[in-house]
């Protein structure tokens, strides 16, 4: 009979992932036990308390870290090897809460829908019955958005954190299902919002069967969960090398899909548009922070090795999803739409410095890593995109939102600094010098370019270049347009939640392409992963 | 500082290519900064400035550029009083990027190259900003427009004085949008909007080359600073080097408008005359040529390339001077002719070391006639209601007599009147080209007696033969505002070819681009200068029997030539770009444009649709969905798993 032993948890550098799940379990209390009206100031207190400080221990943490073996990973393994804490988890964890603290912002802006969230006073009431006609009228709101918040950010922390197959997987259904609710929770277009969560939901179940599947043929070939050992069991080459193979594609699609990487991006305009825009601001740059993360995690920790093999493949999947981005957003109409295309450009330029890998000795003296570079392009992308979607909440007409390529026509005559605003993010995204974007770009693709696959750098830039055209024609038709003289289009007094949201992101956008220096310090500072 | 000299000497014995070595800017260089900020500033205040600035705003746009050129004159005296090899200083603003290996700072870079160049922005700049105060002035949206000027002279400025590629594609992108707004600055004609959105799709292709180019700088050499860059080429392969080369060409070719990439400009002239004096003929058509004379050190160890450049150049040269024969349109006519003119340059910069200093000398000659002329065709389309028809002019000398003398001026320069800058400058070039390959060289002399026919045209068209205005148009002469800066041009379009006096241009060059020992022609100098003149004179006179010999019709004759026609169809320049170039990557660009007119702007109307109308439209379209999205999911996964074990088992 197996000796049972006690688990050792090292609380102080697991405290962030606690502080932030307590306080969701918090607020489920919270939505126990207060009244109905008398929910959303505490939920708020509650979710931003717990946010600020999961961000204050990830500092603590983050320059406590030790020394991991040969000097070059700080951190740990820690809980018996499922959650690994080193420099890249801490990077990726205080982004992470950053951009929680941002969505929850835009999450408790009421003042754009004249008092109300834009969450659905009853997301149980079936649209346009009478119903839901009374929940608007009462001035229901739905505050569990907080607590589902909160646990879809636990979730995006523990994901690239993981240090097995299995804390993985579980990490990526815990961030996942809180994100189909909240995308079903939209106030106006509910037909469209409920469509899209019902959609994401099987498509995302549907992917989670492949990496699965992917997990168990990878333990098949190396008779472990963790990366650690599937990492030994490559090195030493000697089971069936076709279950490995397989298992790296099959997981490959579950991460793919999470990131809307072509073929499997097919969601991500349909999900992006019909989402309350709050919930997308808040997901197109958390969740595409947490999945690249446990993109890097698996496929430089645990298939490094097989580099060689993988490579290409993804070298693939990231010109058809770069190409595939830029040439359908130049066709849309729908101003969330074309931010969700271009959300799958940038997965693939993310994939360019993915592919970038190179062994340890292989760089040169000096040279940042592709590790580095990916992780700066998350976070300036991060913030343009927040930043981009938080400005789609406050340009509205008598039905919301105005999404609508036509409503944006000439709104910088009429408001020259949400236009201005807005231009200097799209600006940022396609990459002009001196905006975050620029830096970011330079540091991927000159790490698959050192690397050796010019020809994805290639694509990279020629898919830039018709990125840029659709950006500057949004430009050029907030600018250089007349508005709709008979259009009620107007930008709505939003309150601070989102004003500071905004002044937040387009700071960071204009800090990250000036000077640089401090975050890209800070990206080398957190050195390698833990091997 | 000693052994760094000898590395430099070292360098120099073996590749003629001077190593970029600046010291610390100290003194009236600690101002460099200033002249990009003045500029900028402008452009700043004047954009976000609003309604307030509407009356003083003008004033202010013109005021800056030209403190920029006071520095920039200081700055010049005081690297005049230095010793040649001490010409080379460097501003360090701050670091712009700088992480691990790479580190790229916003630094300064000012040497006679960009000495001349800074001269020729900020001088040229501010006699077309101070112009533009009389040509503008009833325009509703003239603070803007000063606002863009002022932009496109900051951008133009970062260019040429920053010392690494990243700065100067920094400046070489603000170029390109300060000229997209110029272009389609009159945004109510449809024509204008579709000019600029043209020139920016082809500068793109350009700009790819330039992206790749800087990719390539960095990751065979770690940098993207020219010292070490230059320093360092010799270690290169010359593959790498060729590639460099070629990549840098193609973004030359963008910028300044050469064959393949040429359809752009031509279409650019839909921008107000100032800015096509400014931007497509003065200082921004000829950031290629400072881009390849800047890349010397490439260029020089990777001889490929520059055949390609010589190649380019002397198609381009003979291409612009066609279309300026057979356009009615003054300013396309212009237009070809800077096309044609900046060809010259290139061909000067593709012959290596012989010829930089001769292609930087006609770009300034250049920049003073060309922009002459420009603003001479502003003030006769100012005169003639903006018609800008040639056909439609005649006999405007006596109504014009300023505008008419200046014009003249830049007119004998251009085609190379003995002792105009043309003259020097365009002969130097035609001697050198006869000198290093004779083909090219006769290619460059045709070239000059084009220039002769086409220019003798134009001049005759506007200002001599019967007039064929309507009795409604009152032609008159421009304010002082717009005639004095004319003046000015003029007489520098006169006296520029001083520069050559004693060979001081190459000698001040020297240090940057390089000195050869002068190589003998296959002709005595003076009888190739006396060719010159004969083939310049034949084109004169052909024009004279073709033009003012005969009736000039105001309705451009059908039943013409086919080599008329496909002059005046640009020789067919859309067409071949649509089939030809663009095609490898770019049935996309082609495909996008198509798109964008028939799907996006058809549905733009259509956008309300889907603002409004969610529920029912949307939904039938979508529930359909999931099944394909989950079919495509699958199939995606199942080419990965096979690709994945059929490529590596």
């Amino acid at each position: 009979m197996p000796e049972f032993s006690k688990p050792t948890i090292e609380y102080f550098e697991l405290l962030p992932l606690l502080i932030v799940f307590g306080t969701a379990c918090l607020g489920v209390l919270v939505e126990a036990f207060l009244p109905r009206d008398r929910r959303r100031v505490p939920q708020l207190l509650v979710t931003l308390a717990g946010l600020v400080a999961a961000l204050a221990a990830t500092i603590w943490v983050a320059t406590d870290l030790e020394e991991h073996a040969d000097g070059a990973a700080r951190g740990l393994v820690g809980a018996e090897g499922s959650v690994i804490v080193d420099g890249p988890t801490v990077y990726l964890w205080g982004l992470l809460l950053v951009f929680g603290i941002l969505g929850t912002g835009l999450f408790a802006e009421r003042r754009l829908e004249g008092g109300l969230s834009a969450f659905a006073g009853q997301a149980a009431a079936l649209p346009g019955t009478e119903a839901e006609r009374l929940a608007a009228t009462k001035g229901l709101d739905h505050t569990e958005v907080y607590p589902l918040l909160l646990f879809a950010i636990g979730g995006m922390l523990l994901f690239p954190a993981s240090g097995d197959l299995l804390t993985m997987f579980v990490a990526l259904e815990v961030l996942s299902l809180p994100l189909y609710l909240l995308c079903g929770l939209a106030r106006r277009r509910r037909l469209l919002s409920q469509e899209a969560a019902l959609k994401y939901f099987l498509l995302g179940a549907f992917s989670s069967g492949f990496f699965l599947y992917g997990a168990a043929l990878v333990y098949g070939y190396a008779g472990t969960m963790s990366f650690a050992g599937i990492d030994q069991a490559v090195r030493a080459g000697t089971a069936d090398q076709g279950l490995l193979l397989a298992g790296i594609a099959l997981l490959a699609v579950g991460l793919l899909f999470k990131v809307g990487a072509a073929p499997f991006q097919a969601w991500t305009p349909d999900v992006y548009q019909g989402a309350p825009t709050a919930v997308t601001a808040f997901m197109s740059a958390a969740t595409k922070v947490a999945a690249f993360g446990a993109l890097l995690r698996l496929f430089y920790v645990a298939f490094g090795a097989e580099r060689w093999s993988w490579q290409p493949m993804l070298s693939v999947i990231a010109i058809a999803t770069m190409l595939l981005g830029a040439v359908l957003a130049v066709v849309q109409t729908d101003v969330k739409r074309m931010l969700a295309y271009s959300a799958v450009a940038h997965t693939g330029f993310l994939l360019t410095g993915l592919i970038g890998a190179q062994g340890v000795g292989d760089l040169a003296e000096g040279q940042y890593s592709s590790l580095e570079g990916v992780l700066f392009y998350l976070t300036t992308y991060g913030f343009a995109s927040v930043g981009a979607f938080a400005l789609v909440t406050v340009v509205r007409d008598a039905g919301g939102e105005a999404t609508g390529n036509a409503a944006w026509a000439g709104l910088g005559k009429r408001s020259p600094l949400v236009a201005g605003a807005f231009a200097f993010f799209l600006l940022s995204m396609a990459g002009i010098p001196l905006t975050s974007g620029f830096v970011g770009k330079w540091a991927v693709f000159t790490s698959a370019m050192s690397a050796g696959f010019w020809p994805v750098v290639l694509v990279a830039i020629a898919s830039s270049i018709i990125a840029v055209y659709f950006y500057i024609r949004h430009i050029r038709l907030m600018f250089f347009s007349d508005p709709d003289p008979d259009g009620t289009v107007a930008v709505s007094d939003a309150s601070l939640l989102t004003v500071g949201t905004i002044a937040v992101c387009l700071a960071a956008t204009v800090v990250l392409g000036v000077v640089p220096g401090p975050v890209l310090d800070l990206v080398v500072g957190a050195g390698d992963f833990i091997r | 500082m000693s052994s760094h000299l000898l590395l430099t000497a070292a360098a120099e014995a073996e590749h003629h290519v001077p190593v970029v070595a600046p010291t610390e800017a100290d003194g009236v260089f600690s101002l460099l900064w200033l002249i990009i900020a003045l500029p900028l500033l402008g452009a700043v205040v004047l954009l976000l400035g609003g309604r307030y600035a509407d009356k003083w705003g003008h004033y202010l746009g013109a005021a800056l550029p030209i403190g920029s050129f006071v520095i920039s004159l200081m700055c010049f005296f005081s690297v005049l009083g230095r010793d040649e090899d001490d010409r080379q200083v460097a501003q360090h603003l701050y670091d712009w990027i700088q992480v691990g290996g790479l580190d790229v700072g916003m630094d300064l870079l000012y040497d006679p190259l960009s000495a001349m160049f800074l001269l020729l922005i900020t001088g040229v700049g501010s006699l077309i900003h101070v112009y533009s105060i009389g040509y503008m002035a009833h325009d509703p949206r003239r603070r803007r427009f000063f606002g863009y000027l002022n932009l496109f002279v900051a951008a133009m400025l970062m260019l040429v004085l920053s010392e690494n590629y990243l700065g100067l594609f920094l400046g070489w992108e603000g170029v390109g949008l300060a000229s997209y707004l110029l272009i389609g600055f009159w945004q109510h004609k449809p024509s204008a909007a579709a000019a600029a959105k043209k020139a920016f799709v082809i500068n793109r292709v350009g700009d790819m080359g330039m992206a790749l180019a800087i990719f390539l700088f960095f990751v065979t050499f770690g940098s993207t600073s020219f010292s070490v860059i230059s320093e360092n080429a010799a270690g290169a392969s010359e593959t790498t080097l060729t590639w460099l080369g070629v990549l840098l060409l193609l973004g030359a070719c963008g910028k300044s408008a050469q064959v393949p990439l040429q359809a752009w400009l031509l279409d650019a002239m839909e921008g107000p005359t100032p800015v096509s004096a400014l931007i497509h003929a003065a200082t921004m058509v000829t950031a290629g040529v400072y881009l390849i004379a800047r890349s010397n050190f490439v260029f020089e160890l990777a001889p490929t390339a520059q055949t390609a450049v010589v190649i380019v150049a002397t198609v381009t040269l003979l291409w612009g001077a066609i279309l300026g024969c057979a356009k009615d349109d003054i300013k396309k006519a212009l237009a070809g002719s800077t096309m044609s003119q900046i060809g010259y340059m290139m061909l000067g910069a593709g012959l290596g070391v012989a010829g930089y200093a001769f292609a930087i000398f006609h770009l300034l000659t250049h920049g003073f006639f060309k922009a002459n002329m420009f603003l001479g065709a502003g003030s006769v389309m100012h005169a003639m209601d903006d018609d800008v028809d040639m056909r439609h002019y005649g006999g405007l000398q006596k109504m014009l007599p300023v505008t008419f003398l200046t014009f003249a001026m830049g007119y004998l320069a251009i085609i190379g009147f003995p002792g105009f800058s043309g003259f020097f400058s365009k002969d130097k070039i035609i001697e050198v080209a006869l000198t290093e390959n004779l083909l090219v060289g006769l290619c460059a002399l045709l070239g000059a007696g084009i220039t002769g026919f086409y220019m003798t045209r134009l001049m005759l068209l506007t200002f001599f033969t019967k007039k064929r205005w309507a009795d409604d148009v009152h032609p008159h002469e421009s304010p002082a505002v717009m005639t004095v800066p004319l003046i000015v041009l003029a007489a520098l379009s006169v006296l520029g070819g001083v520069m050559l006096a004693g060979d001081w241009i190459v000698d001040f060059l020297s240090p940057v681009v390089g000195h050869v020992e002068h190589e003998e022609p296959p002709l005595p100098a003076i009888v190739i200068t006396l060719l010159v003149v004969v083939v310049v004179g034949i084109g004169v006179a052909l024009a004279w029997f073709f033009v003012q010999r005969r009736d000039v019709p105001r309705e451009a004759p059908r039943d013409v030539s086919f080599v008329t026609k496909a002059a005046r169809a640009d020789l067919y320049g859309d067409a071949i770009n649509d089939g030809l170039v663009v095609r490898p990557g770019g049935h996309l660009v082609t495909g996008l444009v198509a798109a964008d007119r028939s799907v996006v702007d058809g549905t733009f109307t259509g956008g309300s649709f889907t603002v409004r109308g969610v529920g029912q439209g949307l939904r039938r379209l979508q529930t359909g969905y999931v099944r394909s999205y989950a079919l495509s999911v699958l199939g995606g996964a199942l080419i990965l798993v096979l690709t994945l074990v059929a490529v590596n088992l």
